[in-house]
Formats: C-alpha cells, sequence, structure tokens
C-alpha cells in the first residue's frame, strides 16, 4: 500500500562546492536557491515557507529570508545537526498537509574549509564532562563507536575501507566530486591515524558549499514541467548528544526514523533501488545500514564486503562521491537529497542507477545523535 | 588552556562535581525515588523526573566500554597526542568519558579500571582511569 502523494520536491540545486573564498554562508545559499527555483520553474514569489539551519546566526532563518527578500507564512529551524534536511522534508510534509503553506524552500550553505568560524560556535554547558579529555569531535566519538563494532561483532579496518573505496568510485563518475582519484583498501588502511580505528580515508571531506531543496504540494507539483520526486516516508529520532551518553554505541537512532519512513511509506527494504546514506566516517554507514535494517546487527561489515555499495554493485550507494569524496560542508544532509532526486530522475548520466523508482535518503547528525530517514519515490 | 574550556560552564549545578575532585573524590548522583545512579550531575533525575537527589563518592572502580588512540588532537591537546580517551562504566552503572593512563598498546574494552586524580593545570583536578594490574 503506498501512502498519499501529499508532497514532493519539485527543484534541487547546489551552489559552488569544494573552495570557495569570498563567499559567505548567505551568499552560498542563495545561489543555490536561485538554481533549484529555476530547477523547478518555480520564483521566489512562490515560496512561502522558509527552512534552514546551522550554527552561523543566533537566528538563521531570519537572516536567511530578509537576505532573500521572502517574507514566510511558516517557518522551521530545527537543528539536528547533518541530519537537520531530512527532518525538514518531513516538516514540510507535516505543514503541507495541515494546509499550513504550499512551497517551503529548505536551504544550507557553510564555509567549513575557507572560513570555519562562519559556521560554528561554542556551547559548554554539558560539555564541560567531556570538553577537558581532549577528543577530537566528532572524528573521535566516531571512533569510540567503531572500536566497539569491532570488539563486538569482529568488524574489521578492511570492511570499513570497503565504504571508502566504493565512494570513491561513484566520485570519478560526478565532475563536481571534490576526490576523484581512485584509491583501494590498502591505501585507506596504509592513511594516516587519526583516531584509532578511524584512517584519514575513513574520515569526510571538509569543504565548503550549499544547497537548496524545494518542496510543494502535490496541487503545486502537479502542474510544474519536471516531474515530482514523491515524498513517501519519513521518521526523525535522537537518542543523546555527547558520545558517552549513546546507550549502546553500535545502535543508532536510524532503527526507529528508518522503521516509520518504511512504514508511512508502505515498502520493504528489498524495493529501495538506491540508498543515500550519511557518510560523515565510513563507521557512520555500517552503523546506518544494520538499524536501518538492510542487514543485520554486526553484519554490516560483510554487507559491504566485495564492493556491493560501488557502481556496478547490487547496492548502490552514496552515488554522487559522498561526503567521503564529494563534498562535506559540515551539515551533509542535504546533498542526499539533492542526488537521489537527480537519481530518480533520471539525470544522472553516467552514474545513473538504472532504473531507480524509490530512494532511501538518511542523515546522521551529532556524534551518531540524530537521524532522519526519507522515503522518495520518482512519479 | 584545559581550564578554559570549562570554567564558564561550572554553575551551581556542578560545582559539587568539579569541588569533589579537588578533594580526591568523584561524586556521582543518586536518585531516592527510583534508586538509580546519574552522571553527569543533574537537578532532575533523567530516569524518573524527581528531584530527591542526592550526592554520593563513587567506589571509582569500572570497566572500559570503549576507547580510542587519539593521534591528531587539537588546541590545549595536540602536544599530548597520541593519547587514550575512554568511556568507563563504573560500577554503579553509569558511564563518563576520561583519559585512559596505562600501556596504549594493551589497553582493550573491557578491562577493568580505577580511578586516579590528576591535577592537570592548577586548580583543575580530572578524574583519570588507570588499567588495573592483573
Ligand atoms: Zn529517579
Amino acid at each position: 500500500m503506498k501512502s498519499d502523494r501529499i508532497a514532493a520536491i519539485v527543484g534541487v540545486a547546489e551552489s559552488d562546492l569544494g573552495k570557495t573564498p569570498g563567499k559567505n554562508v548567505l551568499q552560498l545559499q542563495a545561489q543555490a536557491a536561485k538554481l533549484a527555483l529555476e530547477d523547478a520553474g518555480l520564483t521566489k514569489n512562490d515560496i512561502d515557507a522558509v527552512f534552514t539551519a546551522g550554527n552561523w546566526a543566533w537566528a538563521p532563518n531570519l537572516m536567511l529570508a530578509e537576505y532573500l527578500g521572502i517574507q514566510p507564512k511558516y517557518t522551521d529551524s530545527t537543528n539536528i545537526g547533518g541530519s537537520s534536511f531530512e527532518a525538514h522534508v518531513g516538516h514540510a510534509v507535516a505543514g503541507i498537509k495541515a494546509g499550513l503553506f504550499e512551497v517551503a524552500l529548505i536551504t544550507y550553505g557553510s564555509t567549513n574549509k575557507t572560513n570555519p568560524s562562519n559556521s560554528m560556535f561554542k556551547s559548554p554547558l554539558t560539555a564541560q564532562y567531556e570538553l577537558p579529555y581532549g577528543l577530537p569531535t566528532p572524528v573521535g566519538a566516531y571512533a569510540l563507536a567503531a572500536m566497539r563494532h569491532m570488539h563486538q561483532f569482529g568488524t574489521t579496518s578492511e570492511q570499513l575501507a570497503e565504504i571508502a573505496v566504493a565512494t570513491r568510485k561513484w566520485a570519478a563518475l560526478n565532475e563536481k566530486a571534490y576526490m576523484r582519484e581512485p584509491i583501494a583498501i590498502e591505501d585507506v588502511l596504509n592513511s594516516r591515524k587519526i583516531a584509532d580505528p578511524l584512517h584519514l580515508l575513513d574520515c569526510c571531506l571538509v569543504t565548503d558549499g550549499g544547497g537548496a531543496v524545494i518542496v510543494a504540494s502535490s496541487n503545486v507539483a502537479s502542474k510544474l514541467n519536471k516531474k515530482p520526486v514523491w515524498i513517501l516516508g519519513h521518521g526523525e529520532s535522537h537518542s543523546h548528544n555527547t558520545i558517552a551518553n549513546m546507550p549502546d554505541l553500535t545502535v543508532t537512532s536510524a532503527v526507529e526514523s528508518g522503521k516509520r519512513a518504511f512504514e508511512m511509506a508502505g515498502i520493504s527494504h528489498d524495493e529501495i533501488d538506491v540508498a543515500e546514506i550519511y557518510d560523515s566516517f565510513t563507521i557512520t554507514v555500517l552503523l546506518t545500514l544494520e538499524a536501518l535494517g538492510f542487514c543485520k546487527p554486526g553484519e554490516g561489515g560483510a554487507f559491504v564486503s566485495g564492493q556491493r555499495t560501488a557502481p556496478g554493485g547490487d547496492f548502490p550507494m552514496n552515488t554522487n562521491g559522498g561526503g567521503l569524496s564529494y563534498c562535506h560542508p559540515g551539515m551533509y544532509g542535504i546533498f542526499l537529497l539533492i542526488e537521489a532526486v537527480r537519481q530518480l530522475r533520471g539525470e544522472c548520466s553516467s552514474r545513473q542507477v538504472e532504473n531507480a523508482k524509490l530512494a532511501l535518503v538518511h542523515g546522521t547528525g551529532g556524534v551518531l545523535s540524530s537521524t532522519s530517514t526519507v522515503i522518495l519515490g520518482g512519479d | 588552556m584545559i581550564k578554559d574550556l570549562v570554567q564558564s560552564a561550572i554553575d551551581e549545578e556542578s560545582k559539587p562535581y568539579w569541588d569533589g575532585l579537588k578533594n580526591e573524590k568523584l561524586f556521582i548522583q543518586y536518585c531516592d525515588d527510583c534508586q538509580q545512579y546519574i552522571f553527569y550531575p543533574r537537578t532532575i533525575c533523567p530516569h524518573c523526573f524527581s528531584e530527591k537527589i542526592r550526592w554520593q563518592e563513587s567506589c571509582g572502580n569500572g570497566k572500559i566500554y570503549s576507547y580510542t588512540v587519539v593521534h591528531q588532537a587539537f588546541g590545549p591537546f595536540k602536544s599530548e597526542a597520541p593519547f587514550v580517551v575512554g568511556i568507563i562504566e563504573l560500577d554503579e552503572g553509569v558511564r563518563m568519558m576520561s583519559r585512559i593512563l596505562g600501556d596504549k598498546d594493551q589497553i582493550a574494552i573491557d578491562q577493568e579500571v580505577s580511578v586516579v586524580f590528576q591535577e592537570v593545570e592548577n586548580d583543575l583536578v580530572l578524574p583519570y582511569f588507570q588499567v588495573k594490574e592483573l
């Protein structure tokens, strides 16, 4: 049973990516928003809801909407780190269903590479119990999870490296990807250690970049030129803030967010044609695949072995090259949505997954803290 | 300065914890209503929302729930790398982040550890954990 077609993604775009010296977070978001509107065949005046997230302003929505010259009737700045934008999509569907607005603009922008201070702020409070020990954030927290997964299930560094190698193969097919040179498993294992057991090539890039996604009601979507990408299911959750408070270092709240997204969409795992799964680190992907139920707990290592997620493999994943090789400006989730939409529209040329009809998009934020899952379907 | 990282956050809620460390005592909390231990310090129980919370000195023993050897550190910790940070599960059942002292190549998950008090800067004492002799 398919869910109601209440709302669709009708426009997507990235801003300039990689290194964008001379551009600030507002410019990047404006650039992406304009391109996404063009992609949708809509104008600025059609937008009646604004969604954004970031640490670059006291109230990012106010600053962004003023900059863009938009006076929205609905706004949402839910910030659950990198998973914020999948949550925004779910919240936009809820708002459209409630009749509160018809067209929502979701944006993100960051200059993490060129000017990190533009994208960060500090708030100690409960962090006082962790900060003085010197764990580098977020990589150290993910390393703690990887170490525990290895201890509990015998997962190996080679299995984690499979993810980085496969993702780089997809990046080679995407001219917008920041890192496109092929890598082998040995390259990952021989790369500099950052925090055991994670190596440099287990870690995402640090880049600048922005993105925009436009969500519209079925009424608006059906009148546009491009085929809508329907939002079939959504779920979100968060289990902790600081890593010492994660109830089980091997189980993320994707167990909850994924379950609800699948239930709402009324589809099963084997119907998913393409998966876009937050890859801040290789371990993030492994834990997510298990929590979403694509394999059993502890079997993530076996699941990704043999380059199964690479081009030509039977589980196409992170087809833009991911946060590991394409771009990662800090809160990467919006780029997962952009790629899934392009795959379902058949716009991905050499990296196109043949006959992609259903996509799963999964964001992760904080230190495995928050998760949000969206299931999208082509027209 | 490591102290700068925490100083501004210390308030009425956390002061007893930090003062305890200066006196070489590791204080955690206990809820008299649901009889569960609590860490980090709070004024309301995260298990049952009771406010009948009291400070209690931890036995200081526990085991390693997970750890990592940090090779690339930042800020005041940069020159200390490599060092070991872990999550310790105290015998009382609560978990806390800390440094683990001992031969980093011998450290393993589930090893037993006990607290040691380390003055890392003038007037800043932290609870570190030392791997127990076998
Ligand atoms: Zn209680």
